[in-house]
């Protein structure tokens, strides 16, 4: 028996039987395929573009590419003033607008050292609530749309509209809203918001109960998401995870709570982790299972706003914002729990200018991509598409 | 810092964080910054860099085990770029630090810290596409956000756009 190298066809065992039978033998081995999914695939949720090397259909390798999105935003926050970033923010993770807004403006403030009167604080947080919900309805939906389900989408959507609706009155717009200003709001929410967030609330919680019942009691989608990617604890910290991810694995952190910022300790709500009985921790489910969840501790918070939220009277909603946003020289980093994690920046100020020397936007998206390779290792091509769908990412936010 | 100015419990306990550096390190790191928006400190010997990275994650009195947050920014003045590193010390401690490493504008290196934290080999590629700094020992070291034959580095305050890319006109 001895090996040969025949061109094209690789190592060959070639044995001769008698004076006139060869038998070559060649290994039957599957090719490894390089297979190019995106930036034009509807399941990566944008333009995501992932280098999959597969092995028949187990994944060896899948190295994301960003970037198709990428808008510059650091650069341009560096050529425009600290009011005028906030516009910009709302293009990050478009789907959470007031929550990024929301974030730059504790960073601006926290240079600042302003005051802010506190029923900006409570009309703050009640429209960051909403669009949490909103949020979570799209990463909800679209991931049944990835498994194949097609119904709860249309729910979602449905419901989700409400939340607009309302975000629409109070701003202005439907999702960029620029609504959230440093040092205050663009204006008052209008006289009788409340009343129909109430209303709103009321109609939304059966819908939940009843969402639960289409996507976390569906056997195809359990048999779909159950112990797929999973992510131990110590490695999703290692990892910079934060937000439904993070607690996806397990770990009970979440920036309302333990890092707390406006008028959240004073509002009563829970930080949800599964606790392995529905799902196993950190699984595509138990990321599922916790957005869910959280949607219910959101209009928990909204509730507990409408009733502690002081009166108008001399109330003016632009009482502390600065007429002109010159910080004095140093730096800042600071974050808010967005729907997605961790939104922080980065910003500084040389005492000087009214532009920021610098400002990064660290972006929960990004860092939670960025653990996929150790994440689709060994998984089979179908799965991909859940793993990928159970990160929630939004583009804007991880390209910039 | 001010004389008689008192500082918060967050910043008190950087500090503290910050002593057992320099306990360990000395010289090789700078004094600390103790402002209350982001307290800091500055690694003077870039390279010991990831040595002091272990140190900080890996002592049981530090366990900087969350990296929140590394940006890259420009000192156009002192001809250097850097990197600012946030790190926190998350469900066990929850103290927080910052870190900054510098090195030469044209052509300097930091030694990665890739190998410590996962969330810096993104993050880290991400510093060297808009400034240009290069990060010894990263495993997986080329541009994140721009083409890979893009020229330049844009967030560098002295940058140019290019004129044409592949014969597309870029500025507009």
């Amino acid at each position: 028996m001895q090996e040969l190298d025949i061109a094209g066809m690789g190592s060959v065992r070639v044995t001769r039987k008698s004076d006139n039978v060869v038998v070559l033998e060649k290994d039957l081995m599957t090719e490894q395929m390089v297979l190019a999914m995106g930036p034009q695939h509807p399941s990566t949720h944008g333009v995501l573009k992932l280098e999959c090397l597969t092995d028949g259909e187990v994944i060896t390798e899948a190295v994301p590419f960003l970037g198709y999105l990428h808008r510059c935003f650091e650069k341009c926050c560096e050529n425009v003033d600290y009011p005028g970033i906030v516009p910009y923010t709302d293009r990050l993770d478009y789907l959470a607008g007031m929550n990024n807004e929301f974030a730059y403006a504790i960073a601006v403030e926290k240079l600042l050292d302003i005051e802010i009167p506190r029923r900006v604080e409570f009309i703050r947080v009640m429209v960051a609530e909403l669009n949490r919900i909103a949020s979570h309805l799209v990463a909800i939906g679209t991931y049944g749309i990835d498994l194949g389900a097609f119904t709860p989408f249309l729910f979602c959507f449905r419901d989700r509209e409400h939340i607009l609706a309302l975000l629409e009155w109070a701003s202005g717009a439907r999702m960029l809203y620029n609504y959230i200003w440093v040092g205050g709001l663009a204006y008052d929410i209008p006289s009788d918001f409340n009343k129909r967030v109430k209303e709103f609330v009321d109609y939304f919680r059966p819908k939940t109960v009843e969402l639960y019942k289409l996507l976390t009691e569906n056997e195809i989608f359990v048999k779909r998401t159950i112990g797929i990617g999973i992510m131990p604890a110590d490695v999703a910290i290692n990892y910079g995870w934060s937000g439904p991810m993070l607690r996806g694995s397990g770990v009970k952190w979440d920036l309302r709570r333990n890092d707390p910022y406006s008028i959240y300790p004073e509002l009563d709500f829970e930080v949800p982790v599964p606790d392995g009985k529905d799902s196993e921790v950190g699984d595509c489910l138990s990321r599922h299972l916790v957005r869910v969840l959280e949607m219910e501790e959101s209009l928990k918070i909204i509730e507990q706003c409408i009733d502690k939220m002081p009166g108008t009277e001399g109330f003016n909603p632009r009482s502390a914002v600065p007429k002109r946003v010159r910080p004095k020289a140093g730096e800042v980093y600071a974050r808010a729990e967005n729907p997605r994690g961790e939104l922080g920046f980065y910003i500084q100020s040389d005492g000087k200018s009214t532009k920021p020397l610098r400002c990064k936007a660290r972006s929960s998206c990004f860092v939670n991509l960025s653990a996929m390779k150790d994440l689709s290792k060994g998984q089979l091509l179908p799965d991909l598409v859940a793993i990928i769908g159970s990160i929630d990412i939004v583009l804007g936010e991880v390209d910039r | 810092m001010e004389e008689g100015k008192v500082l918060s419990q967050s910043v008190q306990q950087s500090a503290a964080a910050y002593a057992i550096i320099h306990d360990k390190f000395g010289e090789a790191v700078s004094a600390f910054d103790a402002n209350e928006t982001m307290p800091f400190f500055e690694v003077l010997n870039t390279s010991i860099w990831t040595e002091i990275a272990l140190f900080m994650r890996d002592n049981p009195k530090l366990q900087f085990n969350y990296m929140a947050c590394l940006s890259g920014v420009d000192y156009q003045a002192e001809e250097k770029v850097g990197i600012v590193c946030n790190f926190e010390s998350l469900g066990i401690f929850n103290h927080k630090l910052a870190v900054k490493v510098k090195c030469a504008r044209n052509g300097g290196s930091i030694p990665s810290v890739a190998c410590v934290w996962h969330t810096a080999n993104w993050h880290e590629r991400e510093a060297y596409d808009m400034f240009g700094m290069s990060f010894t020992g990263h495993p997986d070291f080329k541009r994140i956000l721009c083409p890979d034959d893009w020229e330049g580095y844009p967030l560098l305050k002295d940058y140019k756009v290019q004129e044409t890319y592949h014969g597309i006109k870029v500025p507009y």
